[in-house]
C-alpha cells in the first residue's frame, strides 16, 4: 500500500538536499536528474501495485 | 499471367499444369494461398495428419532477401513436430552474447545462457529462405510417404466467389485461368493480402512514422558472433539506432533506423549505403573490414491487426491477419503459430470429430496472441524511438542508469524475443486442480525437458496426450477422439521443476499444438475424457 502520511524523519533536511542537488545543472540536466532519481527510487520500491498507487497520487 | 512481385532465391515448386485445369472447378477441404513460413507449415501440418492441403502460390519459390530472420524456440519446436527442424538448427546461427551500446558508449552486454534440458536453442538466426526450403523439404518427404499434400507454383489467385459451403478461387496460371474450390480457404498471403483487398476487409492499428534501411552484408572477416545494438549511435548519418546481427552463410544483417522525412531512392544508392556501413563496422573494428552489399530494403512498419481472423469459411493467419514491427521477432514466429493452431482443429472438424465451432476458437485464441505480440512490439518501438521530449528524457535515464546498476537493465528494450503465449482462461481450458508450476499452468505450451535419451516433447506427435508424471496413464478415448497415454515413471529433476513443483506426482491433459488443457494430482480417465470434450468445444 502506497504511504502518504509522513515518513520521512527528516523533512526539512530531505527538502534542502532535494533541492541542492539540481544547483548548477541546466534545465536538461536537472530533468535527466529528476528521471534517474525516479527510476531509482521506483526500483527500490518494486511493488507494481504501490507504483500505480503513486502515479496515480501524482496526478 | 501474374507479375513477378520478387526474385526468387529457391526455386522450390516450379510451375507444373495439373489434371484441375482441364476439369470443371474440383472441390478441395483446404486451400491455402500464400507458400512462406505460415502457408508452408500449415499445409505440412495437415498433411501430415493425413487432411489434403492444396497450397497455391503466385511464385516458384522463397523470395530473395534475408526478411525474417530470427527463429524462436516455439517454431523450432513445431518445426521439429513436422520433421524440418533438425536442418534449420544446423545451418542456423546460435548466438548468445549481446552488447547494447548508446551513443560511443558501451551500456552493458548480456549473456544469454539458455536454461539446459530443452532440444532447441531459445532462438536461432536463419534467413528465411532457407526456413522456406526446409519446410518444402519436409514437405516432399510427407508426399513421398503419402502426405496429401499439393503445392502449385505461378498460381496467383485474382477473383474469389464466396458461397455458403465453400469459396471459388480464379487462378491466374502460365496456361491461363482457371477454377478451384476451397470448402476452407486460408489466406496466408502476407501484410498486403491480395484476399483481404478482395474481401474489402479493413486492417488497422498504428502507423510509425520511420524509416528502416536494411543492408544484408557478406564479410568474410573475423567479427564476432554476437548481436549489438546501439541506441542513438555514434557514426555519421546512420539515424536513431542501429542493429548488428549474424546470419549463415558469413552474412551480417545491418538495419539502420532512419526516421521519417527521407528520401528512399537516395537512400538505396549502394554508394550512400556503404558510407554508413563503413562508418559502423569501423567503430568497432578500428578498420573497414572487406564485405560485400548482399541485399538492401527499406522499410516502414505498422502494428496492425484485422478485427477477426474468421470470416465464415475463410481464415486469416500469419502477416495477412497481424502485422508487427520487427523489434522481438514476433511475424513469422507468431504465424507459425497460427497455423499450429488452425491445423489440427481443421483436421478435427474436417473428420467430423469436432463441430465447425471450433474453428472460432483459432480466431479468439490467435487474436489475443496478435494483441500480445503487438503490445510488445509498440513498447520496444517506443522504447527505442521516443515519442515526446519526456519519453526521451526517460529512455536516456534508462540507458544512463544501466552501465552502473544492474536494476535498469529490464528496462532497456530493444525488442522481447517472442515467446508463445498462454490462453489463460479460455474457454477450451480446464482446470488447475495440481496448483503445479506457474509456467505449465492450463493455457501455456509444455516446457521441454530430457526424457530418456531424447526429449519431452518429442513424446507429443500431434495428437491429444495424456501424460502421467510418476503414475500411470493410458489412453482416453471420448466420441471418437483419443488422447494417446504418456507414462514417464522415472521422474527426472527438470521435469520435475518444470511439471510438478511441491506434488509427488501429476497428470496432465495436452492439446495436438503442445498447449496444456488441465492438470491433476491423480489420474482419472472420465476427468480427463471430459476435459478433452470441454477442449473442443463439445462439452
Amino acid at each position: 500500500m502506497l504511504t502518504l502520511t509522513p515518513n520521512i524523519s527528516d523533512p526539512d533536511g530531505f527538502y534542502t538536499e532535494l533541492v541542492r542537488a539540481h544547483e548548477g545543472l541546466s534545465k536538461e540536466q536537472s530533468d535527466a536528474f529528476n528521471a534517474r532519481l525516479i527510476l531509482i527510487l521506483a526500483n527500490h520500491i518494486g511493488d507494481r501495485d504501490v507504483l500505480s498507487a503513486a502515479l496515480k497520487a501524482a496526478q | 499471367m501474374a507479375k513477378a512481385r520478387y526474385k526468387t532465391a529457391f526455386r522450390l515448386y516450379p510451375y507444373a499444369r495439373v489434371p484441375d485445369q482441364s476439369a470443371r472447378p474440383v472441390r478441395h477441404p483446404v486451400v491455402i494461398v500464400g507458400g512462406g513460413p505460415v502457408g508452408l507449415a500449415l499445409a505440412l501440418d495437415l498433411g501430415l495428419k493425413g487432411t489434403p492441403a492444396l497450397v497455391l502460390d503466385d511464385h516458384e519459390g522463397a523470395g530473395l532477401g534475408s526478411k525474417a530472420i530470427c527463429f524462436a524456440k516455439r517454431t523450432l519446436d513445431i518445426a521439429h513436430r513436422l520433421g524440418a527442424g533438425q536442418a534449420m538448427v544446423d545451418k542456423g546461427v546460435v548466438w548468445n552474447v549481446g552488447k547494447v551500446f548508446h551513443g560511443d558508449h558501451k551500456v552493458f552486454d548480456f549473456n544469454l545462457q539458455p536454461e539446459s534440458g530443452h532440444r532447441n536453442p531459445a532462438f536461432i538466426n536463419l534467413q528465411q529462405p532457407y526456413f522456406e526450403k526446409y519446410l518444402v523439404d519436409a514437405i516432399r518427404q510427407a508426399q513421398a510417404a503419402g502426405a496429401p499434400i499439393e503445392i502449385r507454383g505461378l498460381n496467383c489467385v485474382t477473383a474469389i466467389a464466396r458461397h455458403d459451403s465453400h469459396t471459388t478461387l480464379t487462378v491466374e496460371t502460365p496456361d491461363g485461368p482457371y477454377e478451384v474450390e476451397a470448402q476452407y480457404l486460408i489466406a496466408c498471403d502476407g501484410a498486403r493480402s491480395n484476399l483481404r483487398d478482395m474481401m474489402g476487409l479493413s486492417f488497422d492499428g498504428r502507423v510509425f512514422e520511420d524509416n528502416f534501411l536494411i543492408a544484408d552484408v557478406r564479410m568474410k572477416a573475423d567479427f564476432p558472433t554476437e548481436r549489438w545494438f546501439w541506441f542513438e549511435p555514434p557514426f555519421k548519418n546512420s539515424g536513431q539506432s542501429a542493429l548488428l546481427h549474424k546470419q549463415p552463410d558469413d552474412i551480417w544483417r545491418i538495419d539502420f533506423q532512419l526516421g521519417w522525412d527521407i528520401n528512399r531512392e537516395k537512400e538505396l544508392d549502394p554508394d550512400r549505403i556503404r558510407a554508413r556501413v563503413d562508418a559502423m563496422l569501423s567503430s568497432q573494428a578500428g578498420h573497414v573490414p572487406d564485405y560485400e552489399l548482399e541485399w538492401t530494403s527499406i522499410y516502414t512498419f505498422q502494428c496492425r491487426r484485422m478485427q477477426k481472423f474468421r470470416h465464415g469459411n475463410v481464415f486469416f493467419a500469419g502477416d495477412s491477419a497481424h502485422q508487427v514491427s520487427p523489434f522481438g521477432a514476433r511475424g513469422a514466429n507468431s504465424g507459425v503459430q497460427d497455423a499450429e493452431n488452425l491445423a489440427w482443429k481443421l483436421n478435427l472438424v474436417l473428420n467430423r470429430l469436432a463441430d465447425d465451432a471450433l474453428l472460432d476458437t483459432y480466431a479468439t485464441e490467435r487474436e489475443h496472441a496478435a494483441d500480445e505480440n503487438i503490445l510488445n512490439s509498440s513498447r520496444a518501438t517506443d522504447f527505442m524511438t521516443p515519442k515526446t521530449e519526456i519519453s526521451r528524457i526517460f529512455r536516456n535515464a534508462v540507458l544512463d542508469l544501466a552501465d552502473a546498476h544492474p536494476f535498469a537493465r529490464p528496462l532497456v528494450n530493444s525488442g522481447r524475443l517472442s515467446v508463445p503465449c498462454s490462453y489463460d482462461g479460455f474457454a477450451p481450458f480446464g482446470e488447475d486442480a495440481l496448483r503445479g508450476p506457474d509456467a505449465t499452468r492450463p493455457g501455456a505450451t509444455c516446457a521441454d525437458a530430457p526424457v530418456g535419451d531424447g526429449f519431452l516433447l518429442d513424446l507429443l506427435d500431434g495428437g491429444f496426450h495424456v501424460l502421467g508424471l510418476g503414475c500411470e496413464a493410458t489412453d482416453v478415448v471420448a466420441q471418437g477422439l483419443t488422447a494417446k497415454a504418456v507414462t514417464i515413471a522415472e521422474v527426472s529433476e527438470a521435469l520435475r521443476s518444470r511439471y510438478l513443483g511441491e506434488a509427488a506426482q501429476a497428470v496432465y491433459l495436452i492439446r495436438p499444438d503442445q498447449h496444456i488443457v488441465a492438470r491433476w494430482p491423480t489420474y482419472d480417465a472420465r476427468t480427463v475424457a471430459r476435459a478433452m470434450q470441454t477442449s473442443i468445444g463439445k462439452a
